[in-house]
């Protein structure tokens, strides 16, 4: 019995999310069984892929999963949301391409320097967010402001007005697929990111600290927990995320545009945070409910795609949607539900009783 | 009686607050900014003009970054605005250009109806989601936005320019102060010119901090945003008070839908685009906290003012490009907000120290300077 609530009550968070997910996906089986269709194709360069929309779903909503982890990190940390996780991300790439082409031939090595050197460039940007946080005590949302409005113009002025492009075999294949595997690579990537999440938080004490400074950070510091440090670490974290998340980008148009690179991913990051059922107020926080939310609303859009609404309204179906899930998962709707509940099953329970009684 | 009023006297007396001290720093770094622009750039900068122009291109920021003032006191955020703004302008324009009563009176009066019933509906259904459904305000206003630019290019994917003729008269309507003027090269003198829209964001700065300032429910909006929970023990009405905020801020969000139409008659997808983080932006240099229960409408206009001289400074200065305007307004931005914090935090130090000294040694009222 005991053990039967606690799993409840470890499922709750992600109970609205995975409803959503299903009531999506039972509508799509209505509306059209060929949306869940995978088939093999030879893509333009000679690879055999797997294609359908649900490999497409779960391949270009990678980058939002990825940042979404981070964002529940800082989130849960610091009881705010960075909002300049995109124009950040735009800075990566261009850190990223600078170093591509300052090192001539695209290899495996200079890619991976790249990787390296644009991660240590966006954990600098997010310390720099980080210490107006945690040092400063400057709201989250207000003090990533700073980089939302000037961080494209950085990016502009690293990498000038051009749209650079890479083409080179080891490009499209971090961005697309490895030649002989069917499965697109980014999806690796998020497994990756999620599966060096999961170890860490298993092995460290990270997770427990990060939800104990969200919760209460004076009396997180009494208990010997440095909170200035754990806001760091969790904005150092998402650094890490949108470079990853930013080199995937740009290597999935093979191309560098910083004005379209990663563009208005902050606000669905957030979302994704908020309908996996995290508290944007800090604290208790489940990675798996973000990861589901980008999973969530990349499906909803494609399934938009799919009925034929034009990209630039798809905004106005998506805000429906939103208003729908957040008010099934809002705390008064919630108690109301549950009270209800419990009100039928307790008569049904007299009802037995009585039932029971009689004969 | 005499008590009482000596008390209340006694109370307006008080040393700066908070907000107004930060306040008074934006507005010092208002003038300050302006004299070195009119010292260094001269030209249009010696034009009383210049300050009228700030206020003409400006008056629909001004509205809105007064509405998240309002919505921020209150201890919530409002992002939907600047998508408020592109929806209103879009069907206005689309009304007006398909409008076939005959009076251009009445026409544009339910133009305006239309603007301030579009703005008001999404505030009361912000309103009653944020208040009495207690979902975070964030995620409801991005809802909001979403909506708001996702109907927007429902309306219209092309831009509409506003062909009503009454209307098109009225956008011209400027008021003229000649004695503010200035004689032109071929001896003409050039009256300063005022748009509508700049005087009616006046009107709405002027009845705002009015209205935060001496009416009931602008002082439950400071308790509330202060402390919820102290606000809700003194009987404030919390829900009903955060729900009047957000209506406010949108019908003040459908207002400057209208005013920026008289400035601009056309409509646009990417009208007022990223409208809502300048507003906030304006807000914050003016002295508003995020966190709630701080903050000033007449502080948020020298903010709007500010950020508007920084535009008008870089496309009179040679370094005219737009990433100059955003690197200036980020670096502006994080002046502010590490200012404010570096004063806050100071002030309560000394306010704690003030208080620690009075409770330690109350007989002594100057004493010899106590070394630290």
């Amino acid at each position: 019995m005991n053990t039967k609530k606690k799993a409840g009550a470890g499922l709750g968070q992600l109970l609205i999310p995975l409803v959503a997910l299903g009531i999506l996906i039972v509508f799509n089986l209505f509306r059209d069984l060929g949306f869940f269709a995978i088939s093999m194709r030879v893509n333009n360069s000679g690879n055999i892929v797997l294609t359908g929309n649900l490999i497409s779903i779960i391949d270009s909503a990678s980058e939002l999963a990825i940042i979404a982890m981070g964002m529940t990190l800082v989130t849960a940390a610091c009881g705010g949301q960075d909002i300049s996780v995109g124009a950040v991300g735009a800075i990566a790439g261009a850190v990223f391409v600078k170093i591509l082409q300052g090192m001539g031939a695209i290899t495996v090595g200079s890619v991976l320097l790249g990787l390296l050197l644009c991660c240590l460039a966006t954990i600098l940007f997010k310390l720099f967010n980080g210490t107006l946080v945690a040092v400063f005590r400057i709201q989250p949302m207000i003090a990533t402001l700073i980089l939302y409005s000037c961080g494209r113009s950085i990016a502009y002025w690293i990498n000038g007005d051009a749209t650079p492009q890479l083409n080179s075999p080891i490009i499209s294949s971090i961005g697309m697929t490895i030649p002989g595997i069917p499965i697109p690579t980014p999806i690796f990537a998020v497994l990756l990111v999620g599966l060096l999440m999961f170890l860490v938080f298993k092995f460290t004490s990270l997770s427990l600290y990060t939800q104990s400074v969200g919760i209460n950070a004076g009396a997180a510091r009494l208990n010997g927990i440095n909170p200035t440090l754990i806001k760091l670490l969790s904005f150092a974290l998402l650094g890490v995320c949108v470079s990853v998340a930013s080199v995937i980008g740009v290597c999935r148009l093979g191309q560098l545009n910083h004005k379209t690179l990663l563009v208005d991913i902050e606000m669905d990051a957030i979302l994704a945070v908020a309908i996996g059922g995290n508290n944007l107020g800090g604290g208790r926080f489940k990675l798996s409910g973000s990861i589901l939310g980008a999973y969530i609303i990349q499906m909803l859009t494609t399934t938009l795609y799919a009925m034929n609404v034009a990209p630039v309204n798809v905004k106005a179906y998506k805000a429906i949607v939103i208003i729908i899930i957040v008010v099934a998962g809002s705390p008064v709707v919630k108690s109301k539900l549950t009270e209800f509940w419990n009100r039928t099953r307790s008569v049904r329970q007299t009802k037995e009783l009585s039932k029971r009684g009689v004969s | 009686m005499p008590d009482k009023k000596q008390k209340v006297r006694s109370l307006q007396r008080e040393p700066l607050t908070d907000a107004q001290m930060l306040m008074f720093i934006s507005i010092g770094i208002f003038v300050v900014m302006y004299l070195a622009a009119m010292l260094t750039l001269k030209g249009g900068f010696l034009k009383p003009q210049m300050i009228f122009d700030l206020l003409n291109d400006n008056a629909a920021l001004i509205i809105i970054a007064c509405s998240l003032t309002v919505v921020m006191i209150g201890g919530g955020i409002n992002i939907s605005v600047g998508g408020i703004i592109g929806l209103t302008v879009m069907s206005c324009a689309l009304f007006l250009n398909g409008c076939m009563i005959e009076s251009s009176f009445v026409s544009i009066l339910l133009t305006f109806l239309l603007a301030l019933g579009i703005g008001l509906a999404f505030g009361v259904a912000e309103g009653f989601l944020v208040s009495y459904l207690e979902i975070q305000p964030f995620i409801v206003t991005l809802a909001g936005m979403f909506l708001a630019r996702g109907l927007t290019t429902i309306l219209s994917v092309n831009p509409v320019k506003v062909t009503h003729k009454a209307f098109l008269e009225l956008v011209k309507v400027k008021l003229k102060i000649s004695w503010l003027g200035y004689t032109a090269q071929n001896g003409n003198l050039i009256p300063a010119k005022i748009e509508i829209g700049a005087i009616v964001a006046i009107l709405v700065v002027i009845l705002m901090a009015l209205m935060l300032r001496y009416v009931k429910l602008g002082r439950n909006i400071y308790a509330v945003g202060g402390n919820r929970q102290s606000a809700l023990m003194l009987g404030i009405n919390v829900k009903r008070t955060i729900f009047w905020s957000y209506v406010i801020s949108g019908l003040l969000a459908g207002l400057a839908g209208f005013v920026f139409l008289m400035h601009k008659p056309a409509g646009n997808a990417s009208v007022a685009l990223r409208g809502e983080m300048d507003a906030i932006a304006s807000s914050i240099i003016g002295g508003t906290l995020l966190t709630g229960g701080v903050g000033n409408v007449i502080g948020t206009f020298f903010g709007t003012m500010i950020l508007a001289t920084i535009q008008k400074i870089i496309a009179l200065s040679p370094l005219n490009a737009s990433w100059w305007q955003e690197m200036a307004n980020g670096a502006m931005l994080g002046f502010f907000i590490v200012l404010q914090s570096v004063v806050l935090s100071a002030r309560s130090k000394s306010r704690i120290k003030q208080n620690s000294r009075k409770q330690n040694a109350p007989p002594v009222e100057e004493g010899p300077p106590q070394t630290q």
